[in-house]
């Protein structure tokens, strides 16, 4: 089995780079992966960036971690 | 009604006769089992678990070389969590001796997430000898080919892998045509696929008549995917459906593939339960054999011994069902596990025990 | 031999404890292996704090031994009335970061409004300790008749969590060395549940049963609640509150919330009439604000899950140190 999952890039420098997900921020190589820039999406299993993400794929998952987030966010706002 | 009330729906149409589809990968069966996805399923539609757990496929005789290799002094083994609690097979020793005994009884044994963890190891222990246990399929094996063309970058001489890596198409054209199991299909690996992309698939379709179909994981993914399946089947058409096309290119990533050839070549793996399969293992390139920690550290062991009564083969092959193992939650449970197919979460024993309802 | 495994809380741990603990000490308040036992009138419990890193986000090690023997008091229904505490120490520790734990932990009682009334210092060569081991002792008075425990658990019941599940553990786990999980935003949630529990003993609530989901997660605590109970526990998936950078870093680590430490919450067991007054209780308290009625006890065993499709899986103890699966 290979467990990855998709995470956006927000730095890169060089063939390292640093990801961002559902608030987790990851070191990552980029050695498996072309030209990416920040704001690309991308697969990351085991520290590398294995893929770069369709912009469709991206924003599925995304809408996913976003609606969680939102559900959080409402109800701490409801109770601060 | 939702998506996945009609993919349910459609699936529970189906009326004709049993069909059979294996999951050859981990994740795959490990989503199965906590989304419970087999209760939605008509019982005309059977899902069966195939070797995609790469630790479970793994033969014990690698386990024991992990152990000797941990025994060494100058030795920081640098492993994935998944493989710290498989039994090696020294006889007589109860229980089984494991990396997680090892590591209690002093041995440097250090889980890591990333093999560029176990590369920072070794630059931070120059004084040591890193090993880093390679087990994994395709998605894995380019970050370990990635981490040895860096160690080569870097001139980083104390660091090697002890490699076990697998590649998955040529188990599934093997047991395509396993007649005990009757396989109608296969629920083609996501992240394999991401690397591989679908035309390895091909063959199994046009060849050996597979209906194949890849599919992500989250429970719509995946019952998209068996719906390409029985559609498949109900035209009679078998042929390669990607139902996870945002991250599967038909392509794959011929980068990541480029580098794994520059550092690994096709090699016979014995497989776990299954036996030696032709060119489905990866064996270092004489360029590289520097970093080949089978080389560098050889050891002579005695002859691994397999556990008895324990059926992981045909669990692996998918022809026994976890259940019906006379071992399976009596003398094998997830502390105390005789086969591989209990040790590693993902393997198709350990999945059934944690997610199943009591019998 | 001793494996990591036995001092994770899992099944391991159990055998550990009913192998060679309980055939010797053999008295009845201990087998009972409550949070606390009880002797007369009072409460005693005592635990062994060992964490690395020992200074995490949202906490440290002196905080942690605080919470963690004030939590146990009050699982019993105790309320705590002091504490000890002992410090091994190594050789060349540094004495700056001794006045951050022995600080964190202070603070943590006084919050608490529990004085810490005796101590003790050992300090051992180089290489025989981690840094610093810190054992935290802890009397508590029970009174008015508030005594929580799994065999007043009836089917009918309703299941609360005080907060969201897992911060603890993951915080912890992203330090490792070989995981690195940055970000800044998976935070301990270790703090003292005294006040939470006053305000559930000053409202009037049945309160069936408590327990802290610290080592083996929630899934732990419930099935060791619905053992000794005698029911079955069963949890809408959809109600339990997780926060999506600790959902986040479970998955990236092939890792289950519901098996992640926690520090400071707590499960609470009522009768299902009391539920929704238990939950605003809870949400008007410190530590209490996502509080959430998140399954309910039937007739049966074990511990099932009822995920949003609508199926069901049953959970099982976890077989030892939880271990990142990759590859």
């Amino acid at each position: 089995m290979c467990l990855a999952v998709p995470m956006q890039l927000i730095e890169v420098d060089g063939r390292r780079g640093r990801v961002r997900g559902g608030g987790v921020e990851l070191e990552v190589g980029l050695d498996l992966v072309g030209e990416v820039a920040p704001g690309d999406f991308v697969i990351v299993h085991a520290g590398f960036a294995i893929q770069q993400l369709s912009a469709e794929e991206a924003a599925e998952s995304l809408e996913i971690f976003q609606r969680i987030e939102a559900l959080l966010a409402e109800e701490d706002g409801r109770h601060d | 009604m939702t998506e996945i009330d009609r993919l349910v729906a459609r699936l529970r149409r189906y009326q004709g006769p049993v069909l059979t589809f294996m999951e050859v990968c981990g994740t795959h069966t490990m989503a199965i089992a906590r989304q419970g996805l087999k209760q939605l399923l008509p019982d005309t539609i059977r899902l069966v678990s195939g070797p995609g757990c790469p630790v479970c496929v793994t033969p014990v005789g690698y386990v024991d070389h992990a152990l000797a290799l941990a025994a060494r002094e100058e030795v920081l083994l640098t492993t994935f969590g998944d493989l710290m609690r498989v039994p090696g097979s020294r006889p007589g020793s109860a229980p089984a001796p494991s990396l997680q005994q090892a590591s209690a009884q002093g041995a440097r044994v250090q889980v890591v997430y990333s093999p560029l963890n176990a590369l920072q190891l070794a630059r931070e222990h120059p004084e040591s000898e890193v090993v880093f246990l390679g087990v994994g399929f395709e998605t894995t094996t380019p970050t370990i080919a990635a981490a040895v063309l860096q160690a080569e970058a870097e001139g980083l001489a104390n660091f090697s892998v002890l490699s076990a890596h697998k590649t998955i198409p040529e188990a599934m054209v093997l047991l395509s045509g396993a007649e005990d199991l009757g396989l109608a299909g296969y629920l083609c690996p996501g992240h394999v696929s991401v690397i591989l992309g679908t035309g390895p698939y091909e063959p199994l379709a046009a060849v050996h008549g597979m209906a194949c179909a890849v599919g992500g994981f989250e429970a719509a993914e995946v019952l998209r995917a068996l719906v390409a399946l029985v559609d498949q089947v109900e035209q009679g058409t078998p042929r390669v459906d990607n139902l996870y096309p945002g991250a599967v290119r038909p392509e794959g990533n011929p980068r990541a593939r480029a580098l794994v050839e520059r550092v690994f070549e096709p090699a016979d793996a014995a497989w776990r339960g299954i036996g030696v399969i032709p060119h489905s293992g990866l064996a270092f390139r004489k360029k590289y054999a520097a970093f080949d920690a089978a080389l560098r550290f050889p050891v002579s062991l005695p002859a691994p011994v397999e556990p008895k009564g324990c059926r992981c083969g045909e669990v692996l092959r998918g022809v026994l069902d976890p259940v019906a193992c006379p071992l399976f939650g009596r003398v094998c449970t997830p502390e105390n596990p005789v086969g591989a197919c209990m040790v590693s979460s993902e393997g198709s024993c350990a999945a059934r025990y944690h997610y199943t309802l009591e019998a | 031999m001793i494996l990591m495994g036995h001092g994770a809380g899992g099944r391991l741990s159990h055998q550990l404890v009913e192998e060679h603990f309980l055939p010797r000490f053999g008295s009845s308040a201990l087998s009972e292996l409550m949070d606390a036992g009880v002797v007369g009138e009072l409460a005693l419990t005592t635990d062994a704090f060992v964490v690395t890193p020992r200074v995490f986000p949202g906490g440290c090690l002196g905080r942690l031994a605080a919470a963690g023997t004030i939590n146990d008091l009050c699982m019993v229904g105790a309320v705590p009335v002091g504490l000890s505490a002992a410090f091994i120490l190594e050789e060349g520790f540094s004495l700056e970061e001794l006045d951050l734990h022995v600080q964190a932990l202070a603070d943590c009682a006084a919050e608490a409004g529990v004085p810490v009334v005796a101590g003790d210092t050992k300090v051992v060569p180089r290489g025989a300790a981690d840094g610093l081991f810190i054992t935290t002792s802890g009397v508590g008075r029970l009174e008015g008749g508030f005594r929580p425990s799994p065999r007043l658990v009836r089917p009918g019941d309703a299941v609360i969590v005080s907060g969201t599940l897992g911060d603890h553990g993951m915080a912890v786990m992203a330090l490792r060395e070989g995981l690195a999980l940055g970000g800044g935003e998976l935070r301990s949630d270790v703090a003292p549940l005294a006040g939470l529990v006053r305000a559930l003993r000053g409202a009037g609530l049945e309160v069936h049963a408590m327990r802290d989901p610290t080592r083996g997660g929630a899934a732990q605590s419930l099935l060791e609640i619905a053992g000794d109970a005698g029911v079955r526990i069963t949890l809408d998936e959809a109600q339990i509150p997780v926060r999506g950078p600790v959902r986040a870093a479970c998955e990236i680590l092939g890792l289950d919330p519901l098996y992640v430490a926690n520090e400071g919450k707590l499960l609470l067991i009522l009768p299902a009439a009391q539920a929704d007054e238990a939950v605003a209780v809870l949400r008007d308290a410190r530590y209490g604000q996502a509080a959430a009625v998140i399954g309910r006890v039937e007739e049966g065993r074990g511990v099932v899950l009822r995920t949003s499709l609508g199926t069901t899986r049953s959970l099982r103890m976890a077989a030892g140190e939880l271990l990142p699966r990759i590859c």
